[in-house]
């Protein structure tokens, strides 16, 4: 970490999210997440679809519905709880501090406005600058996100744009005020390999040249691996692993996190290579009050498993959330 | 060498795009697959690897009729598939099943286990008792009692399963997966890949898989065949197309896939294709990859369509210079936004 900063850009602190209205039975879908980024790093949050990763970052941002939802514990950013703001002043955070890119381009671009005036919208709204300034950077902008011929590309509507260079779009608006943290959510899930490699290098260049943080939401591990300094891993609505990416790689702790890793094909592993599955499919439901949920996949269950949930605790490299993790193997020898 | 199982010969599938609504004039014409020749052997597993749109589903069907052949042969242990005619193709088809990427769409929710097994049985007049259907789901490693339940009581994978089970309920020979694992959750796709391995010991089928994920196909495939904007650009034995792949593509394509490791990830090289995939309704002339080819030459690529050639045993190219990028002489350029030719966007 370069520079002196004394605290984390952005602390979750003990998040929960409950849905379901007053007086009815509530549902948890996000429970005890706490992770911290601090500024410039990047960061994984990952998990399988319906482990809470979204509604994790929609919480973040203040934009879960306000009926219906209950959301408890602290989301602290530069020390100060977003979840105490009012609507107006988190509009202004959100694009000039905090920006996010969604996994479909087409939800978050609205389809009877032209890309450039959603772009220059951003500029507007949120920088000091005149129209003709705005549209100059806009144009810069659309070509740093590898768009060609971005003055033409400013004049179309969304639809005329592939899912890559829409994406890329959103990209170019959410790091149009360079904000201090992107949070980006399976941004390059709906595409090719090909056009992720372009996107995640977009990214990549981008965030590093605005020294934005990066909180990054995927299932994938891939992505992850050449992406994060570190790496928080979710089951069932609770963070059950965190590490920094080098350690969680070559020695997974939690059974979940290595049950994942060794039923995952890798394009360079040899041909027949076992893939060793998780049993069962993940629950919809989190049984987290009496046991843990990830108890009837897992190979490493004893008897308390069933009996309560487990905390999150730090253990020396890292905070895990089991009663007993896979063995921590000697690093060195782990290389493989 | 033995003759293939399945041998595809110059396959084209067309597919017309109409404008107007009562008189539908023909203004144009997707070219989904455009020239498609291969070999699949007995008891093998050739893997169909390419981007959204490439034309794998179609080839696909049009391998079992599903699709309409516009042009070329689809030759199944001698017969020519597509030529037949109506009773003779319903009953080649008892050889040749399909199981498809969304197994929830593919089954009827209204039907219980029991009835998506034996419907394919009763369709070609085939005896069964129950016995049969408990040997299908044991098959495919799911309890007898599943028989009775419906499509909505079972996870992803478990309806991964029930489809499997119907494809292989008439005991074919050949069976093409189309994405069967990239509806599901990563920690359960292991256990699908596993399950189809398995069976196909069991059971000596011969696998089409087609897949998006190269990692998916490098785990479960002896042969993979690489398909770019509706033709087939190379295709190798799996280790050999994995270790040394040859065209332009396959090794963008390749560099492009992330490897769970961050040890892998920060030391390898990365090709990022400039552009997006042409539409199979307007394809580039020549080669069709040239707009999008980090090698392409003044010369042959924007006119000259390359066929498949046999570069090395057993592993055929279709590129202009395939030797000379293979062995150094043609380096890669860089390509920048405003270089690449912009066709039609797709969308
Ligand atoms: N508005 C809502 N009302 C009720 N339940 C919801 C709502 N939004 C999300 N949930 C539930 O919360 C849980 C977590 O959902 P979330 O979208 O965060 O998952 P995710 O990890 O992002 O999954 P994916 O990988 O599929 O995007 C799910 O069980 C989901 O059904
Ligand atoms: N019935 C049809 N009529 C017109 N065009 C079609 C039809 N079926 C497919 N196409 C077009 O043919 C091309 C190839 O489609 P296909 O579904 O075979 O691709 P794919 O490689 O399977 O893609 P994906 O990975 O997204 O499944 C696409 O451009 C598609 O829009
Ligand atoms: S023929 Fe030319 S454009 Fe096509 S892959 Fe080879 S070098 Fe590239
Ligand atoms: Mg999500
Ligand atoms: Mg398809």
């Amino acid at each position: 970490m370069t520079g002196a900063h004394d605290q984390p850009l952005l602390s979750v602190r003990d998040l929960s999210v409950r849905f379901g209205l007053k007086g009815q039975r509530q549902v948890a879908a996000v429970d005890e997440v706490s992770l911290d980024i601090w500024p410039g790093q990047h960061v994984a949050l990952v998990g399988e679809s319906g482990s809470g990763k979204s509604v994790t970052s929609l919480a973040v941002m203040g934009l879960l519905p306000d009926r219906g939802v209950e959301v408890g514990g602290e989301v602290l950013y530069r020390g100060e709880d977003l979840l105490t703001k009012s609507p107006k002043e988190m509009a202004g955070l959100r694009g000039s501090e905090i920006a996010m890119v969604f996994q479909d381009p087409m939800t978050s671009l609205n389809p009877v406005i032209t890309v450039g005036v959603q772009l220059t919208e951003v500029l507007l709204r949120h920088l000091q600058v005149s129209k003709a300034e705005a549209r100059e950077r806009a144009v810069e902008l659309l070509g740093r996100v590898g768009i060609p011929d971005p003055a033409r590309r400013l004049r179309e509507y969304p639809h005329q744009l592939s899912g890559g260079m829409r994406q890329r779009v959103l990209i170019a608006i959410a790091l149009a005020c360079e904000p201090k943290l992107l949070i980006a959510d399976e941004p390059t899930t709906a595409l090719d390999v090909t056009i992720q490699a372009q996107v995640l290098e977009v990214l990549k260049d981008l965030v590093a040249d605005t020294d934005a943080a990066l909180l990054m939401i995927t299932h994938d591990l891939g992505v992850v691996a050449g992406l994060c300094d570190d790496v928080n891993v979710m089951y069932s609505g609770r963070i059950v692993e965190s590490t920094n990416r080098n350690r969680l790689f070559a020695n997974p702790r939690h059974p979940y996190t290595g049950g994942l890793l060794a039923s995952i094909p890798r394009l360079d592993s040899p041909r027949g290579a076992p893939l060793t599955p998780i049993p069962g499919s993940p629950t919809q439901t989190l049984p987290w009050t009496s046991a843990c949920a990830f108890a009837p996949r897992c190979g490493n269950r004893v008897e308390a498993c069933t009996e309560r949930a487990p905390a999150l605790e730090a253990t020396g490299d890292r905070d895990l959330r089991c009663f007993n993790p896979l063995a921590d193997a000697d690093l060195t020898g782990a290389a493989r | 060498m033995t003759e293939p199982l399945v041998q595809v010969r110059g396959l084209k599938v067309h597919f017309p795009i109409r404008k107007g609504l009562i008189l539908a004039r023909q203004t144009g014409t997707v070219r989904a697959v455009d020239g498609v020749d291969l070999d699949i052997e007995a008891g093998r597993t050739l893997g169909l690897v390419g981007e959204s749109g490439c034309g794998k589903s179609t080839l696909g069907r049009a391998m079992l009729r599903l699709a309409p052949v516009t042009e070329g042969s689809v030759v199944f242990d001698g017969t020519d598939v597509a030529t037949l005619e109506r009773e003779a193709l319903r009953s080649m088809r008892q050889n040749m099943q399909m199981v498809f990427q969304d197994p929830l769409a593919s089954l009827n929710p209204r039907q219980s286990v029991e009835t998506i097994l034996t419907e394919p049985l009763r369709a070609h007049g085939i005896a069964y008792d129950s016995s049969r259907v408990r040997e299908l789901l044991e098959l495919v490693g799911l309890p007898s009692a599943a028989a009775q339940k419906y499509p909505h009581e079972f996870s992803g994978g478990q309806r991964q399963r029930i489809g499997i089970a119907r494809a292989i309920a008439l005991e074919p020979r050949f069976v093409i997966a189309d994405e069967p694992v990239s509806a599901l959750d990563v920690s359960i796709q292991a256990q699908v890949l596993n399950l189809l391995e398995d069976l196909q010991q069991e059971l000596g089928l011969t696998y089409l898989v087609i897949a998006h994920d190269l990692a998916v196909v490098r785990h479960v495939a002896d042969d993979v065949a690489v398909m770019y904007l509706g033709g087939i650009v190379e295709q190798a034995a799996s280790d050999d197309l994995y270790s040394t792949p040859m065209h332009p593509y396959t090794k963008a394509l390749m560099s492009a896939v992330p490897v769970p490791d961050p040890r892998v990830e920060e030391t390898r090289e990365r090709i990022i294709l400039q552009g997006d995939l042409p539409s199979p309704a307007n394809p580039p002339s020549g080669c069709r990859f040239h707009s999008r080819c980090p090698f392409r030459q003044e010369t042959r690529c924007d006119d000259e369509r390359p066929e498949l050639v046999e570069v090395r045993p057993g592993h055929t190219v279709a590129c202009h210079w395939v030797e000379e990028i293979n062995s150094g002489q043609i380096r890669p350029h860089e390509l920048t936004p405003d270089t690449v030719v912009q066709l039609e966007g797709h969308s």
